[in-house]
């Protein structure tokens, strides 16, 4: 009797290894297969700076017409405490070009409640930036990303890209391609900066 | 778990056997008369055991050999319905592929794009019957492999007489001497068997190893597959792309603005201009424009070495220079920098002079060069005259009869210029491009072009590829377990010693004509005649 | 040049001795004896084949030498080289198996396949920058044998077929035998065809537009299918009877669809009158011929030259090429057409070989499945080349 039993003990571990081995083969192949699916719907839209990361900071050139906007900086950690407004933009752009006004004109509302726009160009040359700024008589700082680097490190693909950074630093939103008024009104209202 | 009971021996053999593991007797009593099936050897066949959970019906569907051609029949077919249009990666980026297929290839177009076959390879279901044919393979290989290896470890040498009378080369031998058993023996280790005894029952195996081929090659195919997971990791792999003009040093993009490149010149050349293409003249006559015979950029490779913020000047240290060229790529470290693409003659600068519009000759009265990579806004000259630049357009076309760049290129450049001088009163304007010169009025003065400059871009691309080590071993594996499994066969000869009589019978997993024509120098000498071939007996 | 005409000179002589080595193995059909009887036909037989292909390689040599680069750079030339490693093949198996047979139907194979490729312009072209390699003859000579050794596969299996399916009345397998005849009898076709017209020096040019852009069209066969809105520029040829359906893209597609439609009547014509003056099957004309036929020997012959051209394949037409794209193009597979019919070869001698081993397709079977995978290869050779054209589009 006790052999019986025995024998029945020892089928019923070998049993249960058997369940476990496979289990385990299959659970980590099935994982496997998830990890490409899921790897790969990703890849498609893949973004180096997306909503929640803190911006990169950066250090680029303006271009201005007064004198004493031209030969100066900008870095964006010295706008810490401020919400920014970071559009990336070009001349040849015409979206860009659409909603240059609109920044414009809410501009100066917004800078009294703490927020500060900012743009990049990524045109090759000086000379169109100036030229266009001048067109539009923009006054927020407009920026020459002249070697592409600022560009390369947001990872931006379309343009316009804007992104919408919080008081702290803190990416809030990213908008790819063209913004209308009341869009873009909304967003700005997003990053004032709150009272304390 | 039901257990079959040798009826010779009383060995305990698992269900799903039909050769007794210890003696060797045939078990499957229904099939008597017909030769063996000698596939794993007769052992179990994991699957093959009884199952009851989920985990054990999962692992039987993936197990069935059925199950695998089946998947890698769909996954044939899906590949070459892929092929009948070409895929999202080989038309023009720059088009909506809806539109492009449907313009380009009509309904059937349509209907290829709405599929998602325009982008089939990389879809989730093509992914996933490629991972499932992995899957089947890893555990048949388990379900499989394991059996064999313990069956053929630990065969018996001794075998009973009907498994012999069951093989198809088999022969029964009554008149015989010891001398020809020894010597058909020796006669078998010269072929390079090897020869183990049991009781005065032999046993001559070679060639054993060929048995692990497909096991061998299922796990180079699995360490490929893992290979190519490991892509999805992002610092494993690395492709971009960059455009670099010939004297511009650019920042690689990809690598946290660590490294830039440096175009210190493009070369391009075609077939034709030299006396060794004449052989190729027939064949250039053919073609519509010139063939390209080599390119190359001649680089060097930058590393910024200050630690200062994004977008601050770069402080450059060279770290690699040279040519790269098709086929022969330019390595930093783990990046590998290919030559792609190419633009020949961008314009890079142009001169202009001024002159007074009726004069015939055209005698300058200044003149002057704008880069344009870098234009000026003004060009003074001493004479009083003065050039303001006040509209430049990289590439400029006609929106609505205003001129606009489309490009940060100056690939076909329009300017504004304003002409200021002693004798104009406020200012000419006029507008010229290539073949334009436009002048906003009765111009007293015009500018003319005299001269360009053009330069070459180079296309580059970026890639970084850890996973290619794995995917290089999965490959050498496979192709070491194909020729191990292909190339060589698993040979057996079995001595049995009956009471009066000696039985011989051999078999191989695959090619027995060869074995037959090794069996045939092997007896020949003896006073055994050659076996027999009960297969083609039963035929006739 | 002179090593140029040379080379030509060489082919068209191994050309020469292939047919004579043909003739030799149709002679051994008489022998009485059973096979591995190695008489005096037979080694006069081989030693001719052998003749042949050391021609043909003073034919790839020579060519080497005087364009500076491996011979298979273009249709002409890979196409070329496939039937000279199909020989190659053969002789192998031939040492193997000793099968006469395998000769009778291979090197008409081969001959066919040299005549093909001599349909294509035979000048020697320039290499673009991405061909520059020394991968260049390591993949492609590798492919080719890989290639060639499975085509062996589908010789021993259209023999076997041949000689095993019943002739007495018709079925769906005499049916598809003789459509693999007639496609052996279209290939044959597009080469009568072409030799003749391009020895009358047969030029007819239309001119169409696309796009309000003016464009040629040169025909080297009397044009059936023209150019959508063409217009013969050619005096004294005969104009166009039909339009070319607007849904064939691709400059050339009207010239293409053309060849194709007089391949395929030039076929049917070879076709219907060897029918007719057999007055049976072409399969029941050729199977009394094989009478001393040994199907399980070819069957095994059909298996083991999958065995041994499988891994040629493999090495050649995957590894190799991937490691080359790896090279020029940086990625080591692209899903380029050439590409992915690698893979469907290669998926389908997988799917064979799992069949024969484990569920025990032999025989018959396995046969049909060896004249399906040559289908696949020649696809891949003729139709991606010239229709789904991607990187590897040479012609």
């Amino acid at each position: 009797m006790k052999k019986i039993e025995q024998a029945k003990q020892k089928k019923q571990i070998k049993k249960r290894n058997r369940f476990i081995f496979r289990s385990s083969i299959l659970v980590v192949l099935f994982g496997a297969l998830l990890f490409a699916v899921v790897s790969n719907l990703i890849a498609e839209e893949e973004a180096t700076l997306d909503i929640g990361d803190k911006a990169k900071d950066f250090q680029l050139k303006r271009v201005a017409n007064n004198e004493d906007a031209k030969k100066s900086t900008l870095q964006l950690s010295d706008l810490e405490g401020k919400g920014v407004m970071l559009n990336f933009w070009a001349t040849y752009c015409e979206p860009c070009e659409r909603e240059m006004p609109y920044m414009e004109k809410l501009y100066p509302k917004y800078q009294e409640q703490g927020v500060e726009i900012v743009a990049v160009s990524v045109d090759a040359t000086e000379l169109v930036i100036d030229k266009f700024v001048d067109h539009y008589d923009l006054s927020f700082p407009v920026l020459h990303d002249k070697d592409s680097q600022v560009l390369d490190a947001y990872g931006i693909r379309p343009l316009p890209t804007t992104y919408f950074i919080d008081e702290n630093g803190v990416v809030v939103e990213r908008v790819l391609g063209e913004l209308s008024l009341e869009r873009l009104e909304g967003y700005l209202q997003q990053i004032v900066p709150k009272e304390t | 778990m039901s257990i079959i009971k040798c009826s010779t021996c009383g060995h305990q053999n698992k269900e799903g056997t039909t050769i007794c593991e210890k003696c060797g007797k045939p078990l499957d009593y229904d099939q008597q008369g017909t030769l063996l099936n000698m596939r794993y050897d007769g052992s179990a066949i994991r699957s093959k055991t009884k199952n009851r959970s989920i985990v054990d019906k999962i692992w039987n569907f993936f197990s069935s050999i059925k199950v695998g051609v089946s998947l890698i029949a769909i996954a044939l077919i899906a590949s070459a319905l892929g092929t009948i249009y070409p895929q999202k990666m080989y038309i023009p980026q720059n088009i909506d592929p809806a539109l492009h297929y449907r313009d380009q290839y009509g309904l059937s177009g349509q209907i290829f794009y709405q599929l998602g076959f325009h982008n089939l390879y990389n879809s989730w279901w093509y992914m996933v019957l490629i991972a499932l044919i992995g899957i089947s393979i890893f555990i048949v290989s388990i379900d499989r492999g394991v059996p064999l290896y313990k069956a053929l470890k630990n065969q018996a040498i001794k075998r009973h007489p009907n498994f012999l009378k069951r093989q198809k080369l088999f022969g029964e031998y009554k008149d015989y001497n010891e001398e020809d058993k020894t010597d058909f023996i020796n006669k078998l280790k010269k072929h390079r068997y090897k020869i183990t005894e049991n009781d005065g029952h032999f046993l001559a195996e070679k060639g054993r190893f060929s048995r692990w081929g497909p096991y061998v090659n299922h796990l180079g195919l699995i360490i490929f597959l893992l290979g190519t997971l490991f892509r999805f990791i992002p610092f494993m792999y690395v492709d971009d792309f960059v455009w670099v003009r010939e004297g511009e040093t650019a920042v690689i993009p990809s690598t946290n603005q660590q490294y830039y490149i440096k175009n210190e010149e493009f070369i391009f050349e075609t077939y034709g201009n030299d006396d060794e293409d004449a052989i190729f003249e027939a064949a250039l006559q053919n073609t519509s424009g010139p063939v390209p015979k080599h390119f190359e950029t001649s680089a060097i490779i930058y590393e910024d070495v200050s630690k200062d913020v994004i977008g601050s000047e770069p402080e450059l240290k060279e770290i690699n220079s040279g040519e790269i060229i098709v086929n022969e790529a330019l390595k930093i470290n783990d990046l590998a920098l290919y030559q792609d693409s190419y633009q020949l003659n961008e314009f890079q600068t142009m001169s202009f002079k001024l002159h007074e519009a009726d004069d015939e000759e055209e005698a300058a009265i200044a003149e002057f060069t704008v880069d344009l990579t870098d234009p000026e806004s003004e060009y003074e000259f001493d004479n009083g005259y003065r050039v303001e630049l006040n509209r430049f357009y990289p590439e400029y076309e006609l929106d609505n009869g205003q001129p606009r760049s489309i490009s940060n290129y100056p690939r076909n450049p329009g300017f504004v210029f304003f002409v200021h001088g002693p004798d104009i009163e406020e200012r000419e304007a006029s507008f010229l491009a290539i073949g334009q010169n436009i002048p906003s009025g009765d111009n007293q003065y015009k500018l003319s072009l005299t001269d360009f400059g053009v330069r070459d871009v180079s296309g580059l691309t970026v890639r970084k590829d850890l996973t290619l080590p794995i995917i290089g071993l999965g490959a050498f594996i496979f192709m070491i377990g194909v020729i191990q499994g292909m190339y060589w066969q698993h040979r057996r000869v079995w001595i049995h010693q009956g009471e009066d009589r000696i039985y011989i019978a051999c078999h191989t997993n695959k090619n027995w004509y060869g074995l037959t024509k090794e069996l045939e120098k092997v007896i020949d000498g003896t006073s055994f005649t050659m076996v027999q071939d009960q297969e083609k007996n039963n035929d006739t | 040049m002179d090593l140029l005409s040379l080379s030509s000179g060489l082919l068209y002589t191994a050309f020469v001795i292939y047919l004579i080595a043909f003739v030799f193995f149709a002679a051994t059909i008489k022998d009485k004896q059973q096979e591995k009887q190695f008489t005096l036909m037979n080694k006069i037989a081989i030693s001719t084949t052998i003749l042949g292909f050391i021609a043909q390689v003073g034919y790839f040599i020579t060519r080497w030498m005087a364009s500076g680069h491996a011979p298979v750079s273009n249709m002409f030339e890979f196409v070329t080289f496939f039937g000279m490693m199909l020989v190659l093949a053969f002789t192998i198996l031939y040492f193997i198996y000793r099968i006469e047979l395998l000769g009778l139907f291979a090197l008409p194979v081969a001959l066919l396949i040299i005549g093909y490729a001599s349909m294509y312009p035979k000048e020697v072209s320039p290499l673009v920058p991405s061909l520059k390699s020394h991968w260049l003859y390591i993949h492609v000579t590798t492919v080719a044998l890989g290639e060639a050794i499975l085509a062996v596969s589908f010789v021993a299996g259209i023999i076997y077929l041949i000689h095993q399916i019943n002739q007495s009345k018709t079925t769906v397998k005499t049916t598809w035998l003789e459509i693999i005849m007639y496609a052996i009898c279209a290939t044959l076709g597009f080469v009568i065809i072409t030799t003749i017209f391009s020895s009358m020096d047969y030029n007819a040019t239309f001119s169409y537009a696309v796009d309000e852009e003016e464009m040629t069209l040169e025909y080297q066969l009397p044009a059936w299918f023209g150019p959508e809105n063409g217009e013969l520029v050619t005096d004294d040829k005969m104009d166009a009877v039909f339009t070319t359906p607007g849904w064939m893209h691709g400059a050339e597609a009207p010239r293409k669809l053309n060849t194709l439609v007089w391949s395929l009547t030039a076929g049917l014509l070879l076709y219907l009158i060897l029918r007719i003056s057999l007055r049976k099957r072409i399969a029941a004309a050729i199977q009394p011929l094989l009478k001393k036929a040994n199907p399980e020997l070819l069957d095994e012959a059909c298996y083991r030259a999958v065995a041994i051209g499988f891994p040629v394949f493999t090495l050649g037409g995957l590894i190799f090429a991937a490691i080359w794209a790896q090279e020029a193009w940086n990625r080591y597979w692209g899903w380029d057409p050439k590409e992915v019919w690698a893979l469907i070869t290669f998926f389908f001698y997988a799917i064979f070989l799992h069949l024969r081993l484990s569920r025990g397709w032999h025989g018959e079977k396995s046969a049909w499945l060896a004249a399906i995978g040559f289908a696949i290869i020649m696809f891949n050779l003729i139709v991606v080349n010239l229709v789904l054209a991607g990187l590897h589009s040479y012609a």
